[in-house]
């Protein structure tokens, strides 16, 4: 064998092999390219990894199933730890170096808003999966969002303890950006309900009691009724706390707890703890001519089944976001930044595991409070009440 | 008024047993090497998501918490071989800076295994609260006083009484001299450090019912509980308690009195209070500083 065979008997392995590491080559079209950052580590990986986990799933199915307009999807996805300087920089390095087409995140308030001025410089659609009305509000051309807003959380349930007469309430909020946002809102709004907040009181977000400030609540003159705004740990403390002071007012949680996690944390203490959720924590529940029934139910059963974890409102969140805008694409038809635009803005009925969204120019949320639904823990479960 | 009171002194005796035990073990492993072992709050991790990891598996509460602190007691020791022991020519600075980063690591292994979410341990009780006039108290409060008390018994004696305890005390106060008494001073500081992780580990256990926990509850716990142990005087097994009821109940009191907003500030000005005062803690030794 002479040095001119060895070397193309060399180049043709390294040939092979090249092929054999890139795996079975995709439909010849370019992929179409996901970019997300998330805060899936951090103290915001409660939102970040179900986030991811979703994204992830569904990417895969999207592709087992053809694509979309006949390209594969690529998800690109970092991991801002709840940073939103480390979000403003992957969000960069998304539009700039990776060049996608559509943006998913952030998890929280602050990594979005950091993203938001690049996104909307780079003209490239964004959806967000955080919480905050001034994501949307006011409208921003390329911004969007899957979840509803915290007033609308808070709205709900003060709604709710208008109708049952409650005129006087304790608010006990997290110190967290979760807890804070809620706690403004809920201020904000109180008074349309015609509702008096007389006590006030807060707790860290790694607190592990709380019976002090509840025993404050509880010792306040004429005190209805509690809500407590918050999630992680805390609020399954808090109603840990509450069952053991014996304090026998109504207790209501925000959605920030709505999974079941919580009924695991906060066990035999959570009965008659009312909140609102997403349909997602209630799918069998629901009456069968509900639109939401059949989305919510299959993406609970993908979800639990690929990831042996039981479901939260937030994984909902990036499912949401990821089919909005594989909609959004395909009705665009293509994968021009401003058709993808135009598209998720003009969206209409569409059926998410959040709600039904009815995006308008006006309103890139696209949610009513109705897709909060009322929840109440009844011997260890979620029960719809209406 | 006093029903007010004392549920808001049981409040604060509740967490501030809870960080009584995690100073414990911070004063053990200083006793011996003057190290400050950042990654005792990991062990308290550790002691309830393995406890809840076996329980899992299907074994009954007592024995899960049995290998919960053998688990803890073999990574404890591992930690020492791998990553103290190597170093052990580094000042007691380079070794603290270990101890934090070891903290991480173990961190990071706990969130892979055990993954992220929060988990509750059943009371050990079959009653969960009792009413004193007018106030309510969790058992388990009780079961956390009554064990860090034991702890702190057998602590003294086993300082006090016990050849290995003098070793342990020998190794802190001079090297040198303990070394040339014939004291094995490797295995004196592994010791220490695996006594610190069971301890860190029964501090886990025993504190999840009320607590709950997670891969990350080491930090909150493991940063209060130096902050008690400096209050008492690093190294003081008394001072330990003291010094973790103190914190817990001025964080409550604040919470009470005054506003939840403050409760962390209150607790950390009694901090520089205590230490501009008493620079040794409040019962911290009275021995000169060697020059």
């Amino acid at each position: 064998m002479n040095k001119k065979s060895l070397l193309r008997g060399m180049a043709a392995v390294t040939t092979l092999l090249a092929l054999a590491l890139a795996g079975p080559a995709p439909a010849s079209e370019d992929p179409i390219r996901i970019g997300a950052f998330v805060s899936a580590t951090g103290p915001a990986s409660f939102l970040g990894d179900p986030e991811l986990k979703t994204l992830e799933m569904y990417v895969e199915r999207i592709n087992e199933a053809g694509g979309v307009l006949g390209r594969p999807l690529q998800l690109i996805h970092y991991d801002d730890g709840g940073s939103a300087s480390e979000a403003r920089n992957f969000a960069n390095r998304l539009l700039r170096r990776d060049r996608v087409d559509v943006l998913i995140g952030g998890s929280t308030t602050g990594t979005t808003m950091a993203a938001v001025p690049l996104a909307e410089r780079a003209r490239t659609p964004m959806i967000s999966m955080a919480g905050a009305l001034t994501i949307v509000e006011p409208v921003r051309p390329w911004v969007f969002k899957t979840p509803q807003s915290d007033r609308m959380a808070a709205e709900r349930v003060l709604s709710d303890m208008q109708a049952r007469g409650i005129t006087r309430i304790g608010l006990i909020s997290g110190t967290d950006g979760f807890g804070r946002s809620g706690r403004e809102q809920t201020l904000e709004v109180v008074e349309q309900f015609g509702i008096q907040v007389v006590a006030d009181q807060t707790y860290g977000p790694q607190d592990t009691d709380m019976t002090s400030q509840l025993t404050r609540i509880r010792n306040t003159e004429g005190v209805e009724a509690v809500f407590n705004f918050g999630f992680g740990q805390g609020p399954a403390i808090v109603t840990r706390n509450y069952a053991h002071l014996g304090i026998d007012l109504p207790l209501y949680q925000s959605h920030g707890v709505a999974s079941d996690r919580f009924l695991d944390l906060a066990g035999p203490a959570a009965e008659g703890v009312r909140l609102p959720a997403s349909a997602l924590l209630v799918p069998d529940a629901l009456p069968d001519d509900d639109p939401q029934k059949p989305v919510v139910q299959g993406y609970k059963e993908a979800y639990e089944e690929r990831w042996n974890t039981s479901v939260s409102t937030f994984g909902g969140y990036a499912y949401d976001a990821l089919h909005l805008a594989v909609h959004a694409i395909e009705q665009a038809g293509s994968t021009d930044p401003a058709a993808i635009r135009e598209a998720l803005e003009s969206i209409q009925d569409f059926v998410g595991v959040t709600g039904v969204f009815n995006m308008t120019p006006e309103d890139h949320n696209g949610l009513e409070p109705e897709s909060f639904r009322l929840l109440e823990v009844r011997d260890g479960r979620w029960a719809l009440i209406d | 008024m006093f029903a007010e009171f004392l549920q808001y002194l049981f409040a604060g005796v509740t967490t501030g047993a809870i960080y009584a035990l995690v100073a414990l073990g911070f004063t053990l492993v200083y006793n011996a090497s003057h190290v400050i072992n950042f990654a005792q709050g990991e062990f308290i991790m550790i002691g309830g998501m393995a406890t809840l990891a076996f329980m899992a598996m299907g074994l009954p509460m007592p024995l899960a918490i049995a290998m919960a602190i053998l688990l803890a007691a073999v990574l404890g020791a591992l930690l020492h071989r791998l990553a103290i022991a190597t170093a052990r020519q580094a000042d007691v600075v380079t070794l603290i800076i270990i101890t934090i980063g070891a903290a991480i690591f173990l961190r990071g292994i706990a969130q892979v295994i055990w993954g992220k979410e929060y988990h509750a341990l059943p009371s050990f009780s079959e009653r969960a609260s009792i009413e004193v006039m007018g106030a309510v108290m969790y058992t388990q409060s009780l079961w956390v006083l009554g064990i860090a008390t034991v702890l702190v018994l057998v602590l003294a004696l086993f300082f006090k009484r016990t050849l290995l305890g003098k070793a342990i005390l020998a190794t802190c106060m001079n090297k040198q001299a303990a070394r040339l008494m014939g004291v094995r001073i490797q295995f004196v500081v592994m010791l220490a450090f695996t006594l610190a992780a069971i301890l860190g580990a029964v501090a886990g256990a025993v504190a999840a019912p009320i607590t709950l926990t997670s891969y990350d509850i080491g930090i909150m716990l493991g940063l209060k509980g130096f902050v008690a142990a400096a209050i008492g005087g690093l190294g003081s097994g008394v001072g330990a308690v003291v010094g973790g009821l103190l914190l817990g109940i001025a964080e409550a009191m604040t919470a009470g009195y005054i506003s939840s907003d403050y409760k962390d500030a209150v607790a950390f000005l009694l901090i520089l209070v205590i230490l501009l005062f008493m620079p040794r803690g409040l019962f911290g030794s009275r021995v000169a500083e060697r020059v």
